[in-house]
C-alpha cells in the first residue's frame, strides 16, 4: 500500500498535508530540522522542531530562532502524525526523523554515519517501513577507514617535518570538532591553532560537553608558534591568503571523497585523510539491512549505486533527486 | 614487502615537490628490504619488464567478485581501473601468515605462464589492503604515470648512498634488474658494474651560462647552439641506442639511427629535423617536436620529418674511451669520423667563424639561422668530463624575443605558491578587435611582483571557470620567448616556446599590445 501521508519534493518532505516540513530549503510554518548543516538547517522557519543541541547551533549561526526542543527518544504530535526523533551519528545534535501514522513507519535519515564519533550520540537502528535516506558514499568503492589511523598519520607528518604546520581542513560544524577529539585520543596534547570561523563551533561543542583540550586563534599567532602544530580551518581557506601566516603549511583535508586519489590531485593536498561524517557503503547497506524496510526512497548522492544494491536484493527502491544536498567540504 | 613500497608508491602521487618526491625514494630506497629495493628501482625508472595485463582482464577479474553495473558506476565516478578495483576488491577475512613481498610477485609474474597471471593476482588481492591492491595493480598493468622519470629515479638513488649522479648515469644501462651490482657498489660492499661489454649511456658535458664578458678565444673553440634536442649515440655490439639528455633511451621514436654507426662508438650531438631549404639544412623546433614522443613513428612522419644528428663530440672511438683526450684532439677524429657517416643521417657541427669577442657577440645576436640559438664555448684543452663544470663549457645565448600581451586567465600555483595566483595566461589582439591566448607562463618575475600580479588578479576578476580566473583585460605583459612556430591545435595558431613574463608592463595601456598578426610575420621571419 502507497504512503500517501509523505511527499517528497523540491523544497523538502512534505509531513501531513503541509503541516510540517523535514529540512525544508524555503521558510515554513514549521520545519523539523534533523541537523544544524547549512544544506539542512535554513533560517527564517516560523517554529523549529529540533533538538536542544541543533537549536542551539542554529541559534549561534542564525540568531534566535523559534523552537521546539525534541530530546532523543521523545515524541511530539503533528495532526495526526507523530514524530519522534533519533540519534544519527552525523554531527552533535543530529536526528533521525521517525513519522508514524496509522501504524505506518517511516524513517527520514538526515545524514547520518555509523563510524565512531566521540563528538555525538551514536547512530540507532529503528525497524520502519520506508526509509528515507542519504546516499552520499554509494558507491562500494567506498570504505572508510577508521579515524584513528588518519589522525596518527598527521601526527606522524609533524614528527618528519617538525619546522611545518599541518592545516587541516575541516567543515566548521562537526568535522572539525571531531577531528580534533580523535587527536586528542591519539595523545596529541599540544594546542591546536583554530581559524576565526572555528571559534564559535567549537565554544559550542566544549559547552556540550565535548571536551577539545587547548585551543588557540590562529589569527594573531606568529608563524613560529605555529611550528611544529596542528591548524584547523575551513576547507575553502586552504588555498586563501590567510595561509601565509603560516610557517610552510602541510595541507590536509579530512573528508570521505579524499579516499579517491584523483580527488586528492584535483584538490591539490599533500595529506588526505579519509574521515567522513557520512556512512560508507558498508554503513549503508548494513543499516538497510538491520532497518528492514519494505521500501527505500534515497534522498541524495550516489542514489545509483545504492539502487541497483537494493534491486540485486529485491528491496523496492526509489531516488528523490533531491538537490542542494551535502557539499564537498562536509563530506 | 609490498607494503612499503605501496605506501611509498601513495606519497609520490599525491607530492608534488620533486626534492620532496626525491627524499622520499631515497629514504625508500636506504630503509626497505634489500630484497625489494631493486625491483623497485626498477619500477620507478622504468626499467621493470614484467609480462603486463590489460584493464580489460583486470575489469573481468574484478566483474567475478563484484556486480558488473556497480563495477561500471564505481570506474565511471574514480576515472581509474586500477584504482576503482583495488577499493572494490571485497575484504577476505584473515590475512595470510606471510607478508607479499615485491621480490614474490615480480619473480611469479615474471614465471607466470601465459594466462595464469590473472588467477596469481586474484589470490594476492584477496590478501591486500587497498593501498597494496593499487601497488599491485598498477605494477600488473604496467603504468605508473606517477611523475617519475628514469632521471628522477637516478637522481634519488645517488642522494640515498651519497654518490655521484654521473656515475650512476654511466652505470646504469650496464646493470640489470634487480640492479643488485649497483646497490653493492653504492653501498660499498661491491666493485662498480662492469660497463665494458653493455652498451651504455655516459653522462653529458654540461654548460654554464656566460656572464659578462665571453672568455679568450685563444682558448676556446666556438660552436653555434642548435634548438633541438641534446642526444647520445651509443653502439657496443649489438644496436645502436640512442639516450636523451636524460639518459633515458628513446632508440624506439628514432629508428633510423639503429645501425647507423659501427660498433665500439659513441657520440655526443644535437637531435634535428632536415629540411634541405632550410638554411643550415634544419627546420624549426616545431618539427622535431612532432617526432618527440611518438614511440612507434609511422612512415609518412619518418619521410616527411626526417632526423639527423648534429654531432659535436666523440666519446668513444672504434672500441677506446676518447673522453680523456682533449677538445682539440677529439674534434680532430672526429671531423674525419664523420666524414665516412651517411650525410642524410649526420653533419659535423660547424665551428662559428668568429676571430675575436666583438664579431662573437655581433654573430650571437644576429644568428644565420632561426635553429641556432645562440654560439657554445668549449675549451680546447679539457677533456670531456661530466656534468656542469666552471672553466669549461659555456653557452651563451641569443637574447629571447619578447611581445606584449595581455593578461587574459590566471590560476593558482601548487606548493608554496598555492595561495598565489601565479599561472598566467596571456593573448594577443586579433583583426577583429578580440583577444586571443597565445601563451602560457608561470616564471620570470620576482616574488615582490607576484604580490603585486596575484592582488591584481584578486582585484580585477570577471569570471569564473572551475580553479580558471578570467581578469579584466587590462594588464600588459611583456614575455619573452626561446622561439616562435606555427601550432594548429592552438586557437591563435601559434605555439612559444619557454615563455616568460619578462616585464609587468603597469604603464602601457592593453589597446598598445601586440598583435596575433604580428607575431605570425615574426614566425615568417624565423622559419
Amino acid at each position: 500500500m502507497p504512503i500517501d501521508w509523505i511527499k517528497p519534493g523540491a523544497g523538502g518532505i512534505e509531513v501531513a498535508g503541509g503541516a510540517a516540513f523535514v529540512d525544508p530549503s524555503l521558510p515554513r510554518p514549521l520545519a523539523i530540522v534533523t541537523h544544524g548543516h547549512a544544506d539542512h538547517a535554513r533560517s527564517g522557519h516560523g517554529r523549529v522542531i529540533a533538538t536542544p543541541e541543533t537549536l542551539a547551533i542554529m541559534e549561534a549561526r542564525y540568531g534566535p530562532t523559534p523552537g521546539w526542543a525534541v530530546a532523543y527518544g521523545e515524541t511530539v504530535e503533528i495532526g495526526d502524525v507523530r514524530a519522534t526523533l533519533y540519534p544519527a551519528g552525523h554531527v552533535l545534535g543530529s536526528a533521525q526523523v521517525l513519522l508514524e501514522r496509522g501504524g505506518e513507519r517511516v524513517i527520514v535519515t538526515g545524514d547520518f554515519k555509523r563510524a565512531r564519533d566521540p563528538t555525538c550520540r551514536p547512530f540507532v537502528p529503528v525497524a520502519c517501513d520506508v526509509l528515507i535516506t542519504e546516499a552520499t558514499f554509494g558507491l562500494p568503492v567506498f570504505r572508510h577507514p577508521p579515524a584513528a589511523g588518519e589522525v596518527a598519520k598527521v601526527i606522524e607528518r609533524l614528527a618528519e617535518a617538525p619546522e611545518r604546520s599541518v592545516l587541516i581542513g575541516a567543515y566548521a560544524l562537526g568535522k572539525a570538532q571531531r577531528v580534533i577529539c580523535h587527536l586528542r585520543e591519539a595523545g596529541y596534547d599540544r594546542p591546536v591553532y583554530l581559524h576565526g570561523a572555528m571559534e564559535k563551533l567549537c565554544a559550542l561543542y566544549e559547552a556540550h560537553g565535548v571536551a577539545l583540550g587547548e585551543l588557540r586563534p590562529a589569527t594573531g599567532a606568529a608563524a613560529k608558534e605555529m611550528a611544529g602544530h596542528v591548524v584547523v580551518a575551513p576547507p575553502s581557506a586552504l588555498r586563501d591568503r590567510w595561509t601565509r601566516r603560516l610557517p610552510d603549511p602541510v595541507l590536509a583535508m579530512a573528508s570521505g571523497w579524499l579516499q579517491v586519489r584523483q580527488r586528492v590531485r584535483q584538490n591539490n593536498i599533500d595529506l588526505p585523510l579519509v574521515i567522513s561524517d557520512h556512512a560508507d557503503w558498508a554503513e549503508l547497506t548494513q543499516t538497510i539491512r538491520e532497518v528492514a524496510p519494505s521500501e527505500v526512497w534515497v534522498t541524495h548522492g550516489s542514489e545509483a549505486g545504492l539502487l541497483r544494491w537494493c534491486e540485486l536484493n529485491q528491496i523496492r527502491a526509489r531516488a528523490l533527486h533531491m538537490v542542494g544536498r551535502t557539499d564537498e567540504g562536509e563530506a | 614487502m609490498i607494503a612499503d613500497f605501496a605506501r611509498l608508491l601513495d606519497r609520490l602521487i599525491i607530492t608534488r615537490s620533486r626534492n620532496e618526491k626525491l627524499s622520499l625514494i631515497a629514504r625508500y630506497l636506504r630503509e626497505a628490504d634489500p630484497q625489494d629495493r631493486g625491483w623497485a628501482l626498477a619500477a620507478l625508472g622504468g626499467s621493470l619488464d614484467l609480462p603486463q595485463l590489460t584493464s580489460s582482464v583486470v575489469r573481468k577479474m574484478a566483474a567475478e567478485r563484484v556486480d558488473e553495473e556497480l563495477l561500471r558506476l564505481s570506474r565511471e565516478f574514480v576515472g581509474d581501473t586500477a584504482e576503482t578495483v583495488a577499493l572494490i576488491w571485497p575484504v577476505q577475512e584473515g590475512r595470510a601468515a606471510a607478508p607479499l613481498t615485491l621480490r614474490g610477485v615480480v619473480t611469479a609474474l615474471k614465471e607466470a605462464r601465459r594466462g595464469d597471471a590473472p588467477a596469481l593476482l586474484a589470490c594476492w588481492l584477496d590478501q591486500c589492503t587497498a593501498e597494496e591492491r593499487f601497488a599491485l595493480l598498477k605494477l600488473a598493468l604496467g603504468n605508473f604515470r606517477i611523475g617519475i622519470s628514469e632521471r628522477l629515479a637516478k637522481t634519488a638513488f645517488a642522494e640515498a648512498f651519497g654518490v655521484s649522479l654521473a656515475d650512476v648515469e654511466e652505470y646504469w644501462h650496464a646493470s640489470a634488474p634487480p640492479h643488485d651490482d649497483l646497490f653493492a657498489w653504492a653501498t660499498g660492499a661491491g666493485p662498480a658494474p662492469d660497463v665494458s661489454a653493455a652498451v651504455r649511456f655516459r653522462p653529458f658535458m654540461l654548460s654554464l651560462p656566460v656572464e659578462g664578458a665571453p672568455p679568450d678565444l685563444r682558448d676556446f673553440a666556438t660552436e653555434w647552439k642548435w634548438d633541438g634536442i641534446r642526444v647520445q649515440l651509443a653502439r657496443a655490439k649489438g644496436e645502436a641506442r640512442l639516450y636523451s639528455r636524460g639518459g633515458e633511451d628513446i632508440s624506439d621514436a628514432f629508428p633510423e639511427f639503429t645501425g647507423a654507426i659501427p660498433p665500439g662508438t659513441a657520440l655526443d650531438g644535437e637531435l634535428l629535423v632536415a629540411d634541405e631549404d632550410a638554411p643550415y639544412r634544419t627546420a624549426s623546433f616545431s618539427e622535431l617536436q612532432k617526432r618527440l614522443g611518438r614511440k612507434a613513428p609511422p612512415r609518412s612522419l619518418l619521410e616527411g620529418s626526417p632526423a639527423f644528428i648534429r654531432v659535436y663530440d666523440l666519446l668513444e672511438h672504434e672500441g677506446g674511451d676518447l673522453r680523456p683526450h682533449s677538445w682539440t684532439e677529439r674534434r680532430s677524429i672526429l671531423e674525419a669520423f664523420v666524414q665516412r657517416l651517411p650525410r642524410e643521417r649526420f653533419d659535423l657541427s660547424p665551428l662559428v667563424p668568429a676571430t675575436d669577442a666583438v664579431m662573437l657577440e655581433a654573430m650571437r645576436r644576429q644568428p644565420p639561422a632561426p635553429a641556432i640559438e645562440g654560439v657554445m664555448l668549449k675549451r680546447r684543452d679539457s677533456p670531456y668530463m661530466a656534468g656542469r663544470i666552471s672553466g669549461l663549457w659555456y653557452k651563451w645565448k641569443r637574447d629571447p624575443y619578447t611581445a606584449d600581451c595581455v593578461l587574459m586567465y590566471a590560476q593558482r600555483g601548487s606548493g608554496k605558491r598555492s595561495s598565489f595566483y601565479s599561472d598566467y595566461t596571456f593573448g594577443c589582439w586579433t583583426e577583429a578587435g578580440e583577444l586571443v591566448p597565445v601563451g602560457k607562463a608561470y616564471s620570470g618575475f620576482t616574488d615582490e611582483e607576484l604580490v603585486r600580479l596575484d592582488k591584481f588578479v584578486r582585484g580585477n576578476i570577471t569570471g569564473r571557470y572551475g580553479p580558471v580566473l578570467e581578469v579584466r583585460k587590462e594588464l600588459v605583459l611583456e614575455v619573452a620567448f626561446d622561439s616562435i612556430g606555427a601550432s594548429p591545435r592552438h586557437k591563435s595558431g601559434l605555439a612559444m616556446r619557454f615563455p616568460r613574463i619578462s616585464r609587468i608592463r603597469w604603464d602601457k595601456p592593453a589597446a598598445e599590445a601586440d598583435t596575433v598578426a604580428a607575431l605570425h610575420s615574426l614566425i615568417l621571419q624565423t622559419r
